[in-house]
């Protein structure tokens, strides 16, 4: 690499000024899927941080050794792989919640962060920079989703992980749950709200 | 009839970009000119049409609990769902080097317009979704598993040209917030769209 970046900024940059979903723009479906609720966004991102991880630390021990032409396959088998692990730890210890992200977990293997990354960064760097780099994209993500599934379970059913937030006395004067924010297209526009503020904060972000 | 329900439904009601976000990505990567975006709308429908029956006939064949008693008693009680995920992304990946070598064999004109968008199928969510979905709802046969396939694909199709008809005319003529240009603008029209898509809700033939 030309310009050589340390390790604290692999990690670190993700988080805002090269947040995964709102400035790479990957990753996208799952971000907008799963987060009706707090808890299904908060198990997505956790598991999201580890498939990461790890798959950017096995494609980066064997970069040398894949050929090429065919790098996206044996990029995919390695994550699905880790995929097939984290299902079956869900369906083992968490079934509820998988029962509620349903596809979505399978979905992390064409997930495009995992493909961005391993294509931008595992495939040119040492081990443990790329761990790095997956950490920190995988909390990136997180961090939009748990943003994400915060407001939308909020407003949508005033509550927060399946507790009840919103006080019952504010109900019978006549608070109404947001029904909007339960339905998949609000997600786009809390996404949108998220990259407003956020660009009107990074104005070098901001496009032409 | 039934099958052209479903086919119907797929387009409009389950829509993959409105209903289920996905293939989102490269929605929102590839949709900046209707041109490209109709391309690559096309081969996805096509991938989805390839796909979804080759992975219907794997998991009923091979992969489900029991699916492998056709082979003999002994088999009866073997369970190989939990490799589902690996043999459908290996069965897309495959299909796609396969589409895109006899692509660049047998039409090159195709494959000069195509061509770059191939690679990026694999990674589209779409076509996974499409087969995990397959998975789910268990159809009937490989054929309603097709229709289905088809309709997905339309539907995605539509979806992609639809906005990059309107991100075409939005770049030109409006005065968007400058935060919001490119990609927050795309979002909230997505969300609109998605709006208006979910008027279709509950239609039956």
């Amino acid at each position: 690499m030309a310009d050589k970046i340390s390790n604290k900024q692999v990690f670190f940059n993700p988080f805002s000024k090269d947040n995964p979903v709102i400035v790479q723009v990957l990753g996208i479906c799952s971000c907008l899927a799963v987060t009706a609720k707090l808890e299904p966004a908060l198990v997505m991102g956790i598991s999201v941080i580890a498939v990461l991880a790890f798959s950017n630390v096995i494609i980066s021990l064997i970069r040398n050794t894949i050929p090429t032409n065919i790098r996206i396959i044996v990029q995919l088998v390695v994550v699905a792989a880790l995929v097939i692990v984290v299902n079956q730890l869900l369906l083992a210890y968490a079934y509820d919640v998988s029962k509620q992200l349903s596809v979505f977990i399978g979905l992390i293997i064409t997930n495009c962060i995992l493909m961005g990354r391993l294509e931008a960064f595992a495939m040119g760097n040492k081990p443990w920079p790329s761990f790095l780099d997956g950490v920190g994209n995988g909390i990136g993500y997180a961090i939009i989703l748990i943003i994400v599934g915060f407001f939308r379970e909020l407003l949508g059913s005033g509550t927060l992980m399946n507790v009840q937030v919103i006080p019952p006395s504010l109900y019978e004067q006549g608070y109404v749950n947001n029904g909007l924010m339960i339905l998949p297209p609000m997600a786009l526009i809390v996404v949108a709200c998220i990259i407003w503020v956020h660009r009107a904060y990074n104005k070098d972000l901001q496009e032409k | 009839m039934e099958n052209l329900n479903l086919f119907i439904r797929s387009i409009f009601v389950d829509n993959m970009v409105f209903a289920y976000f996905l293939g989102m990505c490269s929605f929102l990567a590839v949709s900046k000119n209707v041109k490209t975006a109709f391309g690559l709308g096309v081969a996805v429908t096509f991938m989805l049409i390839v796909t979804l029956p080759i992975n219907y006939l794997l998991e009923n064949y091979v992969l489900k609990a029991g699916a492998l008693s056709w082979l003999g008693e002994e088999f009866a009680d073997v369970d190989l769902s939990f490799l589902s995920l690996i043999m459908f992304i290996a069965v897309i990946a495959s299909m796609t080097q396969l589409v895109e070598m006899a692509v660049e064999k047998y039409s090159p004109s195709l494959y000069a317009s195509l061509g770059i968008f191939l690679p990026l199928i694999a990674v589209n969510c779409a076509i996974l979704g499409g087969s995990l979905f397959m998975q789910q709802r268990g159809f009937a046969n490989a054929w309603t598993a097709t229709c289905a396939g088809a309709g997905w694909g339309i539907g995605w199709l539509l979806a992609i040209t639809a906005i990059a008809a309107i991100r075409e005319r939005v770049a030109s003529y409006s005065n968007v917030p400058a935060p919001l240009r490119g990609i927050g603008i795309t979002f909230i029209l997505c969300a609109l769209m998605g709006i208006a898509f979910m008027s279709f809700l509950g239609i039956k033939l």
